[in-house]
């Protein structure tokens, strides 16, 4: 495969969130807003990257039986420079996300690519696939976060483009998941044809 | 009375599932059989008990005390999985029949954001070693009790003729927007 073909793969025929439906928790919790969602993917991104590259380069050094261990520590730490990075530089986006920056750690697309790409490929495809992935993840937070900003509060990245109130459901807890849900409806529905 | 307060917040009111996002992965993957939530619902509640006391303890007497708290993140998912891993073992050598009831739930549970959530929240919150037990216990209580309700409104499913693309994940996450929209009808009970 070719790395144009390993970097595209995150977008539709692999997305994370679309296809694989992986890390719902981030995607549910952090689109009341479409830049709220990017920035959660945008700092996902980072990690996975990051993640992604030092795995592929130590994966001959890490001992078989303490691979999942050495994993989560790398990734931990990439975590905890987005953690610091975000909150010196973007307070604001920091406080919104809040508690799931840190739970970036926990969000199974950056162990499964961890474990099933990056563990058994050379840096510069691993680099590639978290990158690929990575963006993937931002485009789906984004739709995601303007189909609800849209429809919730009628703007978009803040700005108002359709007067009244909006149905205020949408940006609101069940909103999230009744979008998301009929959003991988459409895809599949999509994907059949 | 304060405790009371925590309690009915955490399991209705802030639901861990409906209304903060936290471990939805188990709550999708394993709410097909009421019995298998059942099995998952209590093998959360002892591990985020468990583990909330020992981040809370680590927190406290280790990190603070050395002046690394920007290590909580690392410190923290380490600590869990090592407990998770721990509890496994120790469960399979002195209680047989608990170990097959959760066994299999166990190491899943380290990849469920709740547990680390949990421990990450009640130290932002500041609460006392007492009142992070009743926090965490109560929220894995509102983890089952949504865990539960969807298990048991799925195998119902299984009897109803849905669109194609609808199947599976996507019906799923539709009903528990639907659960999510009567758990808020709970706001404003406490004040």
């Amino acid at each position: 495969m070719n790395q144009l073909q390993n970097f595209t793969k995150g977008f539709f025929k692999e997305n994370p969130i679309l296809v694989l439906v992986l890390g719902t928790c981030p995607t549910l919790a952090t689109t009341s807003s479409s830049l709220n969602g990017m920035g959660m993917g945008i700092a996902t991104t980072f990690v996975l990257v990051g993640s992604n590259v030092v795995i592929s380069l130590l994966s001959k050094m890490i001992p078989d039986k303490v691979r999942i261990p050495a994993f989560i520590v790398i990734i931990a730490s990439f975590v905890t420079v987005v953690d610091l990075v975000m909150q010196a530089y973007v307070p604001e986006l920091y406080e919104k996300l809040g508690i799931f920056i840190p739970l970036i750690v926990v969000n199974c697309i950056v162990l499964g690519r961890a474990e099933a790409y990056a563990s058994k490929n050379s840096v510069l495809s691993s680099f590639f696939d978290g990158l690929g992935m990575g963006l993937g993840f931002t485009m789906a937070l984004g739709i995601l976060g303007a189909f609800r900003e849209i429809v919730g509060s009628g703007a978009i990245f803040g700005y108002k483009f359709i007067g009244g109130d909006g149905i205020l459901v949408f940006i609101l807890a069940p909103g999230a998941f009744m979008a998301l849900g009929y959003l991988i409806a459409l895809i599949n529905r999509i994907k059949k044809t | 009375m304060e405790y009371i307060l925590i309690i009915i917040s955490a399991v209705l009111i802030n639901n861990v599932v409906l209304a903060q996002f936290l471990g939805i992965c188990p709550f999708l993957g394993v709410s097909n059989k009421v019995n298998t939530a059942m099995g998952m619902a209590a093998a959360v509640v002892f591990v985020i008990v468990l583990a909330t006391i020992v981040t809370y303890l680590i927190q406290i007497y280790v990190l603070n005390k050395l002046g690394i708290a920007f290590m909580q993140t690392i410190t923290f998912i380490l600590v869990i999985a090592a407990l998770v891993q721990m509890v496994e073992i120790i469960l399979k050598k002195i209680s047989q029949p608990l170990y097959q009831a959760l066994g299999i739930f166990l190491p899943l549970i380290t990849t469920n954001c709740a547990v680390l959530g949990v421990a990450i929240l009640v130290i932002k919150k500041n609460y006392n070693l007492m009142e992070a037990v009743v926090f965490g216990a109560s929220t894995a209580v509102g983890f089952g009790l949504a865990l539960i309700i969807l298990a048991g409104i799925r195998e119902q499913l299984d009897l109803v003729d849905i669109p194609k693309g609808m199947k599976g994940v996507p019906v799923s996450l539709v009903i528990a927007g639907i659960l999510a929209l009567a758990f808020m009808g709970f706001t404003g009970i406490v004040k």
